[in-house]
């Protein structure tokens, strides 16, 4: 299947449904990795919107990524019950023995802020690949990450 | 034998799956026929993964359950991780649990489960009184929006059942976003069918034959389980066509978010729906006239259409004799944060916030001297011990310029920097604000500025601070500008020498 087949097998999918903008893109990032710009336009063409109002939904939300992420995501959350178990701390621990920061991907490895997974009673919280975290330590993050990098 | 193992988030988060397997393989090394049943959770997240055995048609708690534990849980004598009759845990003993009355005693996508334990009585109830007489029960009951605006329900379905359209819709709000929140989340990986079912009464008391499900993309587990018993609902025709094969038709879909706060306020919310950037819309026209699509709609939290099939299965009436004032009926409130026993603790409203924390919560998990407690939210106000009088309601949490919100309430003992926090507001408020407000998008970054020249030591820097939380409170038009100063304002008010040591420092 080409590019433009599987795009064009996406916007079959959803076609008449209500307001589905959000359901197109979520579809398009899930089979590209992210929302490439050139898919704008043939998503306007569909829904009868300006490539303009794509672009702006696309960046408007956290989630949409305009290049695709490292093979493995970590996502580490930063709202205030998380800090109150130092979670902040943990954050700094991990950048540091990761090399990165927050916001950056290198090599597989791309680290994220979160505001909230709703673990916030077993604080701190992450999440790597899938797999959620619950009483989260420096410890046990580097040691997912080692396990899924292997 | 039957083995509870919960496969709520939480519990995952703590390795309930882990335990799940090694529990399979202990029974299985042992020659042990086992049932495990993946329940949701009782809500004692500090206990989980909390495993459960049933012993002479008495269910026997064991947690914090680590995968070596499993083997001892088919061997005699005591075990160390053993609670005893799990429902009589005090934590538990001492709620009055109507809208998760379910959660953790059953499976979350077991229909037979459900029907066994009241599922679908206030459907069919509803079907009986017909749309009016349902709403009349709903506003006896006295019930207002759990999702933190306490509107009371009721008044807002009489306006949608009032308006003249084609088409309305029943819209939840199950974009739960504020840190320390997590009910809306529990109730939908644990008792699914609950929610469906509130829809299902609110789509029939005001004529709505559709209803959508916002869920907040960082639930992937209850976005799978919503799926799960939607799908199974209409498969048993509860849902569909015609509600229970005898009401009007009303179906549901679910719609993920995208990973912005700001879609929990409901106008955000709608527009989202709709496919666009989620903007604040200025009300009116409201909702309940002008909603999802241009068309009447109630938007409702998890919570309050979760509270609906206890009211009509025992009446408004019985729901309203719980409560304080003009807070009505029962709140699951969420302990969180630096708490050593965090968790859903649903009571009726009036609980005191000291009983609450020191008591329910049994004081901070670091066992350090307990700071403050952040109520509502990341707009919520900061409280400390001379707050520990206040009673959970609405209105009390209001006089003290502060607010009950979502209910969450998350603890930080002595270690906290209010400083740090008051940032942390402002910067949340400075990433998440839609942009359509002046005071909120660009009142955020100032704010960010201004406290780092507090922290810097400008002694101007305090007054302008509080002249912004002015602005943004007076002038934002949605919450998220709107209450931003709050978890600021308290936390100056409260530790006023740790906004003002760096400002000595410096002189």
């Amino acid at each position: 299947m080409t590019e433009d087949d599987r795009l064009a097998a996406i916007l079959a999918d959803h076609a008449g449904r209500e307001g589905a903008l959000l359901p197109i893109l979520h579809d398009v990032q899930a089979a590209y990795g992210c929302v490439p710009a050139d898919c704008y336009q043939p998503i306007a063409d569909a829904l009868r919107l300006s490539r303009a109002e794509v672009a702006g939904v696309v960046s408007f939300y956290h989630d949409f990524r305009d290049a695709p992420a490292g093979k493995h995501v970590i996502k580490l959350c930063r709202a205030e019950a998380c800090q109150s178990m130092g979670g902040t701390e943990m954050i700094a621990r991990l950048e540091h023995a990761l090399g990165m920061k927050v916001g950056e991907t290198k090599g597989d490895v791309t680290l994220e802020a979160v505001y909230c997974l709703g673990l916030c009673a077993c604080a701190p919280a992450a999440m790597v690949g899938d797999q959620l975290v619950g009483r989260a330590s420096t410890e046990r993050i580097e040691a997912l990450v080692a396990e899924v990098s292997a | 034998m039957k083995v509870w193992v919960p496969c709520d988030a939480a519990a995952v988060a703590c390795g309930a799956d882990e335990v799940a397997a090694a529990i399979a393989s202990a029974a299985g090394l042992r020659g042990e026929t086992i049932e495990i049943i993946r329940n949701g959770t009782r809500g004692m997240i500090w206990l989980e993964p909390l495993v459960e055995v049933e012993r002479d048609g008495v269910r026997h708690g064991f947690g914090p359950m680590t995968p070596e534990d499993a083997p001892a849980l088919f061997e005699g004598g005591d075990q160390p991780k053993a609670l005893g009759p799990v429902e009589e845990i005090p934590f538990f003993a001492s709620q009055t649990r109507l809208t998760f009355a379910r959660c953790g005693r059953t499976d979350p996508l077991s229909l037979a489960d459900y029907e066994a334990n009241e599922g679908w009585q206030g459907l069919k109830r509803a079907l009986e009184l017909g749309g009016a007489q349902t709403i009349e029960e709903v506003t006896t009951s006295g019930l207002r929006g759990r999702g933190g605006a306490g509107f009371p329900t009721g008044i807002k379905w009489k306006t949608v059942a009032g308006a003249e359209a084609p088409q309305k819709y029943i819209v939840c709000n199950a974009d739960e976003g504020d840190s320390g929140s997590f009910a809306d989340r529990m109730l939908m990986e644990g008792d699914p069918f609950c929610l469906i079912e509130g829809m299902a009464i609110a789509g029939l008391a005001v004529g709505a034959t559709k209803g959508f499900i916002y869920v907040r993309s960082e639930y992937p587990h209850a976005i799978r389980t919503l799926n799960a018993a939607i799908k199974a609902a209409r498969a048993a025709a509860i849902i569909g066509d015609s509600l229970m094969g005898q009401g009007p038709a009303f179906d549901l879909e679910v719609r993920v978010g995208a990973g912005a706060y700001i879609c929990g306020e409901e106008t955000s919310l709608l527009n989202s729906l709709e496919g666009k950037r989620g903007m604040v819309r200025a009300k009116p026209p409201l909702p309940a006239l002008e909603g999802a699509f241009g068309r009447p709609t109630v938007v409702n939290n998890v919570l309050s259409l979760a509270a609906v099939p206890w009211i009509m299965t025992h009446g408004g009436a019985a729901y309203a004799e719980f409560g304080l004032g003009r807070s009505r009926g029962t709140i699951p409130i969420q302990i969180a944060g630096n708490v050593k026993h965090g968790g859903l603790f649903e009571t009726g409203f009036g609980m005191s916030l000291g009983t609450l924390v020191n008591e329910i919560g049994g004081g901070t998990a670091s066992g350090r001297p307990f700071k403050a407690v952040q109520v509502g939210g990341p707009l919520g106000a900061y409280h400390g011990p001379d707050d520990f009088d206040l009673p959970v309601c609405y209105e009390a949490f209001a006089d003290q310029g502060g607010l009950v919100g979502h209910a969450g309430f998350v603890v930080h003992d002595d270690s906290a920097d209010m400083l740090a926090l008051a940032r942390y507001a402002m910067e949340f408020c400075a990433i998440e604000s839609c942009g359509k407000c002046t005071p909120c998008r660009i009142g955020a970054v100032r704010g960010i500025e201004t406290l780092d020249r507090v922290a810097a030591g400008d002694p101007a820097a305090i007054e302008l601070l509080h002249e912004l939380c002015e602005v943004m409170e007076k002038g934002s038009l949605c919450a998220m500008g709107g209450f931003t100063p709050y978890p600021v304002r308290s936390a100056i008010r409260l530790f006023p020498q740790e906004f003002s040591l760096s400002m000595e420092a410096a002189e």
